[in-house]
């Protein structure tokens, strides 16, 4: 216990997280500060291109193994069942209309990259390797939870459907290309073409998490303070113990994979976190009842915090535990 | 100078929605349209603004066509369709055009 709070401790006071509470806290005290609309994209896309042609470099390095088709399968189960798993306990712990506690359970089965993003940065501060192509897990992890929360939300007679157009959507979504897409440059240049480019993706890697977290804190603090009301003590509990319980789930499919400790956290906060780029938008076509104030502000005020903070120091000490990492 | 008399049709719409509606209005045979991209606002579902939104979800575009008043029922039933379960307004004003032909 004393390790997770130590690793929460250091955690909390890493350049990462206060950028981020500088965010929140400057949004919550209504300070003008803000970060335009094309500089957060510009940022999100060098996120996106560097973590994924690092991972693909870290595949071409090492070589593939078995695992890879068993951990994207895996990705894809975890995608399809953790709406379910979240779906049965807004029913049970919220008075969530059936189209809203689909359009929540969507978002918890798909993915957040910058959580995924976050993590990575944590693990390589602590040595701690990590399967390179956890990178295409996570973007194979973005789409089922969609279908799945969609099909939650028909049986139950919620209404809501998909079209051809939102097929393509869904699948071609910008993040999923681009992470994808840098995955293929970095495995086919590998780590001859990392070192081309690392002094653009590597050092500078950090810093550029800094800023698009110090806007994530903004977003979530926007956030919070404008919808803040709609999230009750039920939805607030319910964004503490999903993440817990995704990573439960993220850790079992992580040790029966035998994967390394660092794949094992990164299984683990794949399944913790809830998206909030894909699923929002694709929920807006799909499900246009369902109210975007409670799966925005759960997903972006509570679970991405919560796992920030003190969700993936608990990962990182608890796949240490169980792999002996 | 000779002007003639034409509708604006102003339709501000959730940016995830932004290709459906253009392709029903192309359908419904509008002969052009403009976007502009929307700072913010507030409204029923609450209050939003596109700064350092990384997703489109919650953000807004306003989509603006000029057309000649026989075409303006086809246009808002087509827009109609496609907005019908969705945030947004839709605005008709009379406004005066140089080249009428075009519209």
């Amino acid at each position: 216990m004393s390790d997770i709070l130590d690793l929460a401790a250091g955690n909390l006071i890493s350049p990462i997280i206060l950028s981020f509470a500088l965010g929140g806290a400057a949004a919550l005290a209504r300070s003008d500060l803000s970060v335009p609309e094309a500089a957060a994209k510009a940022l999100s896309i060098y996120l996106l291109f560097a973590i994924g042609f690092k991972g693909g470099a870290s595949v071409a390095g090492h070589g593939l193994d078995g695992t890879l088709i068993l951990s994207l399968g895996t990705g894809i189960v975890l995608s399809v069942l953790l709406p379910f798993v979240a779906f049965a306990l807004l029913r049970a712990m919220t008075r969530l209309s059936v189209v809203d506690a689909g359009a929540v359970a969507g978002h918890y089965g798909s993915i957040s990259i910058v959580t995924f993003v976050a993590a990575s940065s944590v693990l390589a501060s602590r040595g701690i390797g990590a399967e390179g192509y956890m990178v295409a897990v996570a973007a194979i992890m973005e789409a089922p939870a969609i279908l799945a929360a969609l099909w939650l939300v028909v049986r139950k007679g919620g209404g809501g459907g998909i079209d051809a157009g939102l097929w393509r959507e869904i699948l071609l979504n910008g993040s999923i290309v681009l992470l994808v897409g840098a995955f293929a440059i970095g495995w086919i240049t590998g780590p001859e073409g990392l070192a081309e480019i690392d002094s653009f993706i590597v050092a500078p890697f950090k810093g550029v998490l800094c800023l698009f977290l110090l806007d994530m804190g903004l977003v979530a603090g926007r956030n919070l303070r404008a919808s803040g009301k709609v999230i009750t003590p039920g939805l607030l509990a319910f964004g503490v113990l999903m993440p817990l319980v995704g990573s439960l789930f993220g850790l079992a499919a992580g040790l029966a994979l035998n994967l390394s400790t660092g794949g094992v956290v990164l299984l683990m906060t794949l399944a913790a976190s809830a998206s909030y780029i894909a699923v929002p938008a694709a929920m807006r076509v799909a499900l246009p009842e369902a109210n975007p104030s409670v799966y925005l502000t759960l997903s972006l005020g509570v679970t991405f915090p919560f796992n920030l903070t003190l969700g993936i120091p608990a990962y990182v000490a608890l796949a240490s535990l169980t792999t002996g990492g | 100078m000779q002007t003639h008399e034409a509708k604006r049709v102003e339709i501000t719409i959730e940016a995830p929605m932004e290709r459906r509606l253009v392709r029903a209005l192309k359908e419904a045979g509008v002969a052009g349209y403009t976007i502009l991209p929307v700072l913010g606002g507030y409204g029923r579902s609450g209050e939003w603004s596109r700064e350092g939104q990384v997703s489109r979800a919650g953000g807004m575009v306003c989509v603006i066509c000029i057309l000649s008043e026989d075409r303006l029922q086809p246009l808002l039933e087509a827009a109609f369709a496609v907005l019908e379960r969705h945030l947004g307004v839709v605005c008709v004003t009379d406004c005066e055009v140089l080249r009428p032909g075009r519209f």
